[in-house]
């Protein structure tokens, strides 16, 4: 768990430079939140004698959260999102190990659903000293469904290039968007971090990012008012998604013929809802819809038992 | 106006050809079950344990009616309802009542902390089958109670818990319905159901070591040694010694307690026996009107 | 991508594994012999099958090699007297179960061996004695009661007579010594080379086969060198094919299944089936000497080479021990148990059995004496499951841990069947890398019992 929390930290770190203090603020009451609420409800409802707080997975749940919300949320707001996250999201199952869905996207997309204005007001990068006051911009996902609103290729003129957006767009103006998705560079880092230490398996992020690629470039070649794929896999919460999210071991597959299944569906699942969907992100919802998939995948898709592979004659 | 008129029409159309399409379904499969079945289940007490050996209430109520058919209620009994609910089912049958003593779990151990000394720790999973397939234990006696409670765990009725300070498991006979659970469970077979006896009181030598008695004496301070004295002492045949082990026969032990008294490492207990009037030779009696079963500490 | 360790230079077997500490102690000591006991234990059950008949009775002389308990069945072994001296009592005594079983206890009196037995140190060779026909030598095998000595104890007779249905087509010698700690099979491989080869050729011979295979984990480079030269010369002119081959280091690559798949490329299908359904006979490569010492010398099964070590003992030592020998002597040539509370283990850290005596014998199949330290050996507190398949990931049968205990825990013992819960052999790969520190081996041993018991009750009911 903790090993997660330093994968995290280049991005972390990055974001903060990007947004100031807002996005410190939101991060810091998510993880207070989340580690008040999971301590409370351990204590006062379920009467457990040894409090799992210490064991990281709430501080990491308060982390992705924050991470994915805009830096200008309103505290009480963010308390909300923890609760639902760690109440619902994960208390109710029974704790760790047993949610089927990831906790910091319930959080999310329930705050989505229930405060749809103030979870889409994306503050610009640069404003260091702005908290709820800070100047709004759109986000590249805004921008690449108004192309495909308005039928308007020239609309995909005001995205940032892709080398800015692996770096983080600093340009006021460009590069808005939730906390966690500005700087594609800081993700891969933690990504070849957690990779190094082995806390991870390579299939789940791989499989989601080639599938989008993939997946985006055909529809750029059929029809330009398609964003290119690299723009597409850089922008929104894809690059978070696909390394912090999808992989949480709770809610994803224990095979790696299974992870490879999950990750594919949730590159096609998002595209999907991204380009014909009524929301410009796709990701989290993509990855709760794979998360109720995964006990079902972990039933059909079992590891290769020993036997069964073909003999080869004495060598 | 005429949209509200359509939508009860249509409506009221549908219900009435879901009622005739039930109403044909129900007449065309119906399947005849015996109305006895039912009122059997009714008077039965609904806890489904499986202590008559049937898969649930429902399937003893089905085996009670095919035995009254059959013409007799012979070997189907409910331990938990006892003999009062077992006369209500035969007389709804109108069938004479087939005779049962009533019956309890009997923990026939008393290698408590006190008596039988720790050797090692064991570190594994706390379960009695876990530990009994690691090892004899944490102490020298390869046959006596693991003391993790797979018996406690098994219960239905909360009428078996574990002592704390003995290490031993103690049946409560007010709540312990025989249903053999914990029989089962017990990986070393030291509980045993045995006729619960008049007023409570029953006998029973309170060790399964089937060791030499020099090591089960190493072992534990109230093992049975199999020296044999309680099999000549018996004036009813009730007691057998084999594999170094004594055994008392409930179905003949009519509760003399000489077996006790001439045992001489206390193996044997008598239990629910009124206080003994001369204190310097009945020093094994426990002095107990409360129907918990209590053990020997030495 | 397993495919690649197919093709990589160092074989290993293809699916699981892990990379303990080796913690290989005692790898350079000399192999010393063990002093002679006062008393020796013999239990009547020292190998898979029925146990042995006692045919001494207290009083009776006995000699070294002289037999005490012949076999009680098909599937069973004899038991011969390491010691010379007198039947003290035929008891019972804790054996390495844990529980007290029938054994024969000899008090000692010298050192008189049998005359029978050839107590030269002459290397005989196969071509020398054209009388050891494949039954020959067979029959010498199982008269002088050997059996797998690699801890299972398997009557090594049976398996060199494999069913009408399968068919032999070669003997692959385990000198792996997977196991962290142990290094008795290392240090005979070193003193006693030539002999092992001997064996391997006789093996082979009883098994009417002509391709041996020697397989070496790469922790052992003298070992691996020492026999290869030894091959080249051995079998320079023979009609027998005998590859040393050199193995990645990994856990359990000792388990027959996965040796077999690692130096033929062959995997043995689930039970019922054996490696000789696939063609290979695996022997420990103790086996191989004791079978060389039971057919050229007439030496019954009495001695073997034993490892006793730990890191809190003052001299970890590897020793030719006479069977019946208590631990506690070994032990205490050793320096004595170590301070505080320790673990004692017969066999290594990963497979081998718990004790809660010292007094328990050395037995055919006692590779080593483990000493571990409170520390060391203790469990971490248990956490929930996090789901994270580390466990998927070092089980070397492909199965799923993680659910096999769960369901295990539930008892369902359907679902366990049907998820091939008897497949698993024990290796414990799966409890050594659970990062929640769960008792997964001790949940699916208890399920795997529960269940092979309901299959066998299902086969008695036909």
């Amino acid at each position: 768990m903790y090993g997660v929390l330093i994968a995290l930290l280049p991005a972390l770190l990055v974001s903060f430079i990007y947004f100031g203090i807002g996005s410190v603020i939101v991060c810091a009451t998510s993880v207070a939140a989340c580690i008040f609420f999971e301590w409370a409800i351990n204590k006062y409802m379920l009467k457990n004698e040894r409090n799992t707080i210490l064991d990281g997975s709430a501080a990491l749940t308060g982390i992705l959260l924050g991470m994915n919300l805009p830096s200008n949320l309103p505290i009480w707001i963010i308390i909300i999102g923890a609760l639902f996250a760690i109440g619902i999201g994960k208390m109710t199952f029974g704790g760790l190990g047993q949610n089927i869905f990831n906790p910091a996207l319930v959080g999310r997309c329930a705050l989505l659903v229930a405060f749809p204005a103030q979870m889409t007001s994306w503050p610009v990068p640069g404003q260091w000293m702005s908290y709820t006051d800070a100047e709004t911009g759109a986000t590249p996902l805004a921008i690449m469904k108004q192309a495909i609103k308005n039928g308007d290729v020239s609309t995909l003129n005001e995205l940032p290039d892709a080398f800015s957006m692996l770096l983080g767009d600093y340009s006021i103006g460009g590069g808005a968007g939730t906390i966690g998705e500005i700087c594609g560079l800081a993700l891969i880092a933690g990504l070849a971090f957690m990779l190094w230490r082995k806390i991870i398996t390579w299939h789940i992020p791989i499989s989601i990012i080639a599938t989008v690629f993939v997946f985006s470039a055909l529809l750029h070649l059929a029809n330009p008012i398609y964003a290119d794929p690299t723009t597409v896999v850089l922008s929104g919460g894809l690059m978070l998604g696909a390394i912090f999210m999808a992989t949480d071991y709770v809610t994803s597959p224990m095979t790696p013929k299974g992870q490879l299944i999950y990750g594919i569906s949730i590159g096609i699942l998002t595209v999907i809802i991204r380009n014909w969907g009524a929301y410009p992100e796709g990701m989290s919802f993509a990855i709760l819809i794979m998360n109720a998939f995964t006990p079902l995948i972990n039933n059909y898709v079992k590891p290769v038992r020993f036997g069964e592979t073909p003999n080869n004659k004495a060598s | 106006m005429n949209s509200i008129l359509i939508s009860v029409l249509v409506l009221g159309a549908i219900g009435v050809i879901a009622a005739i399409v039930l109403f044909a379904c129900s007449k065309k499969f119906a399947v005849f079950e015996d109305p006895r079945i039912g009122q059997v289940s009714e008077l039965l007490p609904g806890a489904n344990c499986g202590g008559c050996g049937f898969p649930g209430c429902s399937g003893m109520a089905d085996a009670l009616v095919k035995g009254a058919d059959k013409g007799s209620l012979e070997g189907l009994n409910c331990p938990v309802g006892g003999a009062e609910t077992m006369g209500k089912v035969a007389d709804l049958l109108g069938m004479a009542i087939a005779n049962s003593e009533p019956m309890v779990a009997v923990v026939r151990c008393n290698g408590t902390c006190a008596n039988r000394p720790q050797i090692a720790e064991y570190a594994g999973l706390r379960a009695c089958s876990a530990m009994h397939a690691c090892g004899a234990g944490e102490t020298a006696c390869g046959y006596g109670c693991l003391g993790c409670g797979d018996c406690v765990n098994v219960c239905q009725f909360d009428a078996i818990q574990l002592n704390a300070e003995t290490g031993i498991p103690e049946v409560d006979e007010n709540k312990c319905t025989a249903c053999g659970a914990c029989a089962k469970a017990c990986p070393r077979n030291i509980i045993e159901l045995r006729k619960k006896g008049p007023k409570g009181r029953r006998v029973f030598v309170s060790c399964v070591n089937k060791d030499k008695g020099a090591v089960s004496m190493k072992a534990c301070k109230v093992s049975c040694i199999g020296c044999g004295k309680c099999e000549k002492e018996c004036p009813f045949g009730a007691i057998t010694v084999e594999n170094n082990c004594s055994y008392i026969d409930f179905k003949r032990c009519r509760l003399c307690k000489k077996c006790v008294a001439i045992c001489p490492t206390k193996a044997i207990v008598a239990v629910n026996f009124p206080e003994a009037k001369k204190p310097e030779n009945k020093v094994n009696e426990t002095n107990n009107n409360e129907g918990k079963e209590e053990k020997h500490e030495d | 991508m397993k495919e690649r360790r197919r093709s990589m230079k160092i074989k290993t077997f293809m699916i699981g594994g892990i990379h303990p500490e080796e913690n290989k102690l005692s790898h350079d000591v000399a192999t010393q012999v063990a002093a002679l006991p006062q008393q020796a234990i013999f239990p009547l059950s020292q190998h898979i099958g029925a146990p042995a008949k006692p045919i001494v009775n207290k009083g009776d002389k006995v000699k070294v090699g002289t037999l005490i308990a012949e076999a009680g069945g098909f599937v069973s072994a004899p038991i011969y007297s390491s010691v010379s001296g007198t039947v003290f009592k035929i008891d019972t005594a804790i054996d390495a179960t844990g529980y007290r079983k029938p054994a024969i206890i000899i008090n000692v009196e010298g050192d008189e061996w049998e005359e029978s037995i050839d107590r030269s140190t002459k290397l005989e060779l196969v071509k020398d004695h054209p009388e050891l026909t494949p039954e020959e030598i067979v029959e010498r095998i199982k008269t002088a009661g050997v059996t797998g000595m690699g801890g299972a104890g398997f009557p090594t007779f049976i398996k060199l007579c494999p069913p009408p249905t399968a068919k032999a087509e070669c003997v692959i010698i385990n000198a792996v010594e997977c196991e962290p700690y142990i290094t008795a099979d290392y240090r005979l491989m070193m003193e006693k080379s030539d002999e092992i080869l001997v064996g391997l050729e006789l093996l082979m011979k009883a098994a009417k086969v002509s391709n041996g295979y020697i397989g070496i984990e790469t922790n052992k480079p003298a070992a691996i060198e020492l026999l290869s030269r030894k091959c080249a010369t051995a079998f320079a002119n023979s009609d027998y094919q005998v590859t040393v081959v050199p193995l990645q280091q990994r856990y359990p690559q000792g388990g027959e299944k996965q040796l077999v798949d690692a130096v033929i490329g062959r995997q043995v299908p689930a039970p019922p089936a054996i490696p000789v359904n696939v063609g290979a006979i695996v022997q420990n490569v103790g086996t191989a000497y004791a079978v060389y010492e039971a057919v050229m010398k007439r030496k019954p099964l009495f001695e073997r080479y034993t490892t006793v070590t730990g890191k809190k003992l003052q001299k970890p030592s590897n020793f030719l021990v006479r069977m019946g020998t208590p631990m506690k002597d070994l032990i205490e040539a050793c320096g004595g148990m170590p301070e505080g509370d320790n673990k004692l283990l017969a066999g290594g850290p990963m497979m081998g059995k718990a004790l809660t005596s010292v007094d328990v014998p050395i037995c055919k199949g006692t590779n080593s004496v483990t000493i571990l330290s409170g520390c060391e050996a203790r469990r971490q507190e248990q956490q929930p499951c996090i789901r994270c398949a580390k466990c998927v990931g070092a089980c070397p049968m492909g199965l799923e841990p993680y659910l096999l205990a769960k369901i295990s825990e539930l008892k369902n013992w359907e679902k366990a069947e049907q998820e091939e819960i008897v497949s698993c052999i024990e290796c414990g790969s799966c409890q050594f890398t659970c990062p929640a520190h769960r008792p997964l081996l001790d949940y699916i041993r208890q399920g795997k019992s529960t269940v092979m018991g309901i299959i066998r009750s299902r086969a008695t009911k036909k």
